[in-house]
């Protein structure tokens, strides 16, 4: 456009005119030279200075401008602007492309080998035993299941008495038990938290008893004197084996996986009847056998059953109306065989370095 | 319990291997533990009969044999001493295999072609405890009259034997060639500590016939009532006790047949009376015993409890002081056994015994388990007794007994028995419910088939009055739970269709505050960066020197164990920080650089009781159990890095009323780095750097930290609500203040001082440089803050900030003779 008004204007250029006119040209030219050949904005600040600025040679020219006559001073007014813009343009144009560049070079120089190492902190763990009670807190919570607690020094008459195990009962034997005297025990399972639950909450009753349990065995990779166990606890009106075999199966699937199976075997403890040892399918081979499993395909995990009428009563639950379910499992022995763990001791010897690995 | 199966198929039929056996027993409820093949590991090794004898002509230990293995005559080299010519011996062919893996194969033994080897007791993988009449030092040389009386009809032997038994596998001869499949039996059933129980589930469980042996006793005409008087003091002791007579007795070995069965049980056989009271009680679950007749003083036989004083030197040469509450059978003067335990060497069978009284009595468990206890002897009598036997089977199993004399012809059965049954039992009636049964099941079982079931398990049922008779032999049923265990069995558990408590009303599942605090407390000090512990709740009593603690400290007071394994754990811990010293010595002794760890567990402590929480239920003799969280470290760490852990942790369960008290009189801790943590006023914990002295205990070489505080502080304390505070509208002013001040001016003071004179507008102080060195004069320190003032209503002007900090300063030169610094 710009040319467009030059030559319009050239048609009817007059003496005076003519010269500021090629002036105007000339810096024109001159500038856009200057401008397409800058290379900082170091350099283009000063060609702003010299062409723009108050001492700068178009600033110059517009000076002249009152030597013109009334007539001509618009028209040459509107030639000085528009060099004046494009020049003003052209700076910009050149000052964000330079820009663009300067980042770019300065972005080049910023280059970091990004396979160093992060840094962090870095958390702590939770135990790998407390992932697993969390684990299986979280299955039975989703169930509707509270957590129940209670102490680990207990009453011979919770651990045992209130779960049919009377007093110089051969059942004793199954269980080595460390005693502090003839009424005060180390529990030797969770069980007595469900006699505490039964004595003073009325079914229905949906809990879960995680915690620590002790029996005299000595140490080694399979055995601890201490241990942990969860237990879980139904009684309400009508409660079935058949609600037991489906609370198990899907208990097994959340823990090892939904191609788990479950198989169930008769077999006696005190505080069930019918009573069961659980097997699950074996997570390492899925049944065919292998080293987990010992070739079996099953792995024995669990204990089960339906609560003995006579715990009922004994916790004062009328067992002609209401029916229940219980069963347990060692935590340890969980824990050991989701992480593929082949010594106990691994978790009470807490090697920062076994630790963090959970 | 190991049954040998081709014993057990003589009153079973099983017509499945093994192994789909053991399978089928376990699924029924008799888990198997393993199936054990008798002589797997043992492959041709033959019967053969030495018939050469020369001395090697280059060793002179060694004897160039010629045997005669059935196929031919090889030529053996040995240097065996107790052999001689005519001698059966098993022989190990070229290419056999011995226990152990042993291969044989034929070689030359000095020069001369050895083609096998005669092979000794130990080499076929036994020994003299199993076989008696091995030799001790040499090859087991084989009883020709134990050849001749298991392979002739009338014990013929020479040319007959020799083409009987030569050749024959040793395996078939010495009668090791069964499986034995070995059963845990649960104590509620001591009727499956038999052949007899065990071939009843079978039964049940394959669903074949079920024979129990004939019992038919030959008597002479003398009364055994002539012979013997048995008295029972108290029946609730001893309910039933039988004997017989037994005259003429002739002890012997025991023929192949029960001493291979025997074996295969586990059992050692001794002689023919011994092994008889043995196989009765694998065969029928009844332990028995027998006296010499002659030795029992008036020949009477007294069933009482011991009484003070009394002694006993039981079978196993060992002398026993003998309890009231024990229960002995004693003749007119003195015991003569522990009942249900073991015999007394006073009335022992030697082999001049003549007359024998055979003992079969039902003994109260409770009375026999005590017993035993008290004596410290378990024996496979008492592991019986002590789960309550039938009290029916106790005339069966004596009879079994008599009629096994008579066939051994071990000696002649006096007429009757002696029996004496003051405790008569009624049998036990229960409903046949099978709705109720169902019902707990979960199943549909029609009544035909709970009724065939229990059939099968030899359970009388009336099927019109709808009631069964419990069979004396399973006093474990008492109620219709148990009938639904036999039902569900047999009709399978895997058959039990699963549910989910459809149509129960819904419980909530949710944690209790104290748990959710838990919970918080293993995410914060996770994120803190410290690992989680789990330490043993056992202590030594050593502990408590090692981390200082004076002698009259509380915490020794311990909770004990009556029964520990061992010293080092026979306390219940009163304090966690042993334990997580053990811990960073350990990961220290293994070269880990770092180890910041924390615990969440119980202390136990018998200076304070626990609450009753169960009506009725006195808990006053529990120990009060304390939860603790202790956190320990080592690397990277020091006293503020744990300080501010637990500032996190307290942030983070809201608790704001908390400080932390200088405290010096601890022995655990450094006196000069252990501040007490108080919450609420109350003393909830302490923090510190471990005294040296202690870590030199632990053997750790860098500074430790290590804090405990009370769970049940933090709960009581912990804050849930969360209430928003609204962002500040304007601006804030912020001032440094650098100053010099003693030494032992706390920053604690200084900030109380700073709090007070800044008024309203203060905003926050903190801390930002503590510096002792070049350019603060010796004895000072300079300490420096910037102070943060706003007002929520408007722009601070210059003046009153200048106030403020006016205010401060003078507080500070005042109380603290604080010397501003520029």
């Amino acid at each position: 456009m710009l040319y467009g008004i030059l030559r319009a204007w050239a048609i009817n250029l007059k003496k005076g005119e003519g010269k500021m006119k090629e002036q105007l040209d000339s810096i024109k030219n001159q500038a856009e030279k200057e401008l397409s050949t800058a290379s900082s904005l170091q350099e283009l600040e000063s060609i702003r200075l010299k062409y723009l600025g108050k001492k700068g040679e178009l600033t110059s020219v517009l000076r002249g401008m009152g030597a013109l006559s009334a007539e001509e001073r618009p028209i040459i007014g509107q030639i000085a602007n528009h060099v004046r813009s494009f020049i003003e343009e052209r700076l910009e144009e050149t000052e964000s492309t330079l820009d663009r560049k300067e980042k770019e070079l300065k972005l080049g120089q910023e280059v970091i080998d990004i396979t160093m190492p992060g840094t962090s902190r870095g958390f702590g763990k939770r135990h790998p035993l407390t992932q697993v009670i969390d684990e299986i807190k979280e299955v039975f919570l989703g169930m509707g299941y509270q957590i129940a607690e209670g102490p680990e020094i207990e009453l011979d008459y919770f651990n045992f008495e209130a779960m049919n195990i009377p007093k110089n009962h051969p059942s004793r034997d199954v269980q080595d038990t460390f005693y502090i005297n003839d009424n005060v025990v180390l529990r030797t399972h969770t069980s007595p938290v469900q006699a505490r639950v039964m004595k003073t909450q009325q079914p229905p009753i949906r809990i879960i008893c995680p915690g620590r349990v002790y029996r005299s065995d000595e140490v080694d990779a399979t055995h601890s004197p201490v241990f942990h166990q969860i237990e879980a606890l139904v009684v309400d009106k009508g409660v079935t084996m058949g609600d037991l075999v489906g609370t198990l199966k899907v208990f097994a699937k959340v823990l090892f996986g939904e191609g788990t199976n479950i198989r169930l075997r008769p077999h006696h403890f005190p505080f069930t009847e019918p009573s069961a040892e659980v097997d699950v399918s074996c997570w390492g081979c899925g049944g065919s056998g292998c080293r987990i499993c010992k070739g079996e395909g099953w792995v024995e995990i669990l204990g089960a059953g339906m609560v003995n009428p006579k715990v009922l009563r004994e916790c004062g639950i009328d067992p002609s109306v209401y029916s229940g379910f219980a069963f347990g499992l060692g935590v340890e022995r969980v824990a050991m065989a989701r992480f593929n763990i082949d010594d106990m001791r691994l978790f009470t010897e807490n090697d920062v370095r076994f630790l963090k690995q959970f | 319990m190991k049954v040998p199966l081709k014993w057990l198929k003589e009153y079973v039929d099983i017509n499945v291997t093994p192994q789909e056996y053991a399978d089928a027993l376990t699924l029924s409820g008799s888990k198997v533990e393993g199936i054990e093949k008798q002589g797997e590991e043992i492959l041709n090794v033959v019967v053969g009969k030495i018939i050469s004898q020369q001395k090697h002509p280059d060793a002179d230990k060694l004897q160039v044999t010629g045997v005669n293995v059935g196929t031919g005559i090889i030529q053996i080299v040995t240097g065996a001493q107790n052999i001689s010519v005519g001698n059966y011996v098993p022989v190990a062919l070229d290419g056999s295999l011995l226990p152990g893996g042993k291969k044989i194969k034929k070689g030359k033994l000095r020069g001369i072609e050895s083609e096998g080897m005669m092979c000794a007791i130990d080499e076929l993988g036994y020994t003299r405890y199993d076989f008696p009449d091995a030799d001790e030092n040499g090859i087991y040389v084989l009883s020709p009259d134990m050849l001749a009386g298991k392979y002739c009809e009338d014990g013929a032997s020479g040319g007959e034997l020799d083409s009987k038994v030569l050749g024959m596998d040793i395996r078939d001869v010495l009668g090791i060639n069964d499986s034995v499949v070995e059963f845990e039996i649960t104590p509620n059933r001591p009727d499956c500590l038999s052949m007899l129980g065990i071939a009843r589930e079978t039964s049940a469980t394959l669903g074949t016939k079920f024979t129990k042996p004939e019992i038919r006793v030959l008597e002479t005409d003398e009364e055994a009532s002539a012979c013997a008087g048995v008295e029972i003091k108290d029946a609730g002791m001893c309910p039933r006790y039988c004997a017989r007579i037994i005259k003429n007795v002739r002890i012997a070995p025991s023929p192949s047949w029960m001493k291979e069965r025997l074996r295969a049980a586990g059992i050692r056989p001794i002689n023919n009376i011994v092994d008889i009271t043995n196989y009765v009680m694998l065969e029928m679950g009844q332990p028995m015993h027998a006296f010499d007749l002659d030795k029992l003083a008036g020949s009477k036989i007294i069933v009482r409890g011991a009484e003070p004083g009394e002694v006993i030197e039981t079978l196993d040469g060992s002398e026993r002081k003998l309890e009231p509450g024990m229960l002995v059978i004693a003749d007119e003067q003195r015991p003569v056994a522990v009942a249900g335990v073991m015999g007394g060497s006073n009335s022992e069978i030697s082999c001049d015994t003549t007359s024998i009284l055979f003992e079969s009595a039902s003994f109260n468990g409770t009375c026999v388990r005590i017993g035993s206890k008290k004596l410290g002897m378990r024996t496979e009598a008492s592991s019986r007794f002590e789960k309550g036997l039938d009290v029916n089977n106790v005339v069966d199993a004596l009879d079994r007994a008599a009629q096994l004399i008579t066939m051994l012809g071990a000696g002649q059965v006096a007429k009757g028995r002696i029996d004496c049954y003051p405790g008569e039992v009624p049998p036990r009636i229960i409903d046949l419910d099978c709705a109720a049964i169902n019902k707990l099941l979960g199943t549909d079982i029609p009544r035909e088939e709970m009724i065939a079931i229990l059939k099968r398990l030899d359970i009388h049922v009336d099927e019109s009055a709808g009631k069964i008779t419990v069979p004396s032999f399973r006093m474990d049923i008492e109620e219709t739970a148990d009938i639904a265990e036999e039902v569900a069995r047999f009709y399978g558990y895997n058959n039990i269709v699963p549910t989910l408590l459809e149509g129960k009303k819904p419980t909530r599942g949710v944690k209790t505050f104290k748990q959710r605090v838990e919970d918080k407390i293993r995410c914060i000090m996770t994120g803190e960066g410290l690992s989680e512990a789990y330490t043993y709740s056992f202590a030594s009593p050593g502990v408590f020197d090692r981390i200082n603690l004076p002698a009259d400290s509380e915490l020794r007071r311990a909770a004990v164990i009556s029964n520990p394994l061992g010293a080092d754990y026979s306390i219940m811990r009163t304090t966690t920080i042993p334990s997580m010293l053990e811990v960073l010595s350990t990961n220290y002794n293994r070269r880990i650089e770092e180890a910041w760890l924390f615990e969440l567990s119980y202390t136990y402590h018998t200076n304070r009781s626990r609450i009753s929480q169960v009506e009725g239920i006195n808990e006053k003799g529990l120990p009060y159990e304390n939860e603790t969280l202790t956190v320990g470290m080592y690397g990277g760490a020091d006293f503020f890095r744990l300080k501010g852990i637990l500032e996190q942790l307290f942030g983070e369960l809201k608790i704001s009323n908390y400080e932390f008290v200088r405290e010096s009189g601890n022995p655990i801790f450094h006196p000069g780095r252990t501040a007490a943590v108080v919450i609420n006023g109350e003393a909830a914990g302490t923090i510190g750097e471990v005294h040296p002295d202690v870590l030199e205990n632990y053997g750790i070489d860098t500074k430790a930290y290590i804090a405990v505080i009370e769970v049940e502080k933090l709960v009581s304390a912990a804050g849930e609500k969360i209430q928003y505070r609204p962002l500040p509208k304007f601006p804030a002013v912020s001032r440094d203040l650098s100053m010099l001040v003693a030494d032992d001016v706390t920053v604690k003071q200084i900030e109380e001082i700073i709090r007070q004179r800044a008024g309203k507008i203060l905003e926050s102080v903190t801390l930002f440089d503590v510096y002792k060195g070049k350019q603060v004069p010796e004895g000072m320190k300079s300490v420096a803050y910037a102070i943060t003032f706003r007002a929520d209503d408007r722009t601070l002007t210059d003046e009153e900030v200048g106030k403020a900090m006016k205010k401060v300063l003078d507080g500070l030169k005042n109380n603290l003779e604080a010397e501003l610094r520029q």
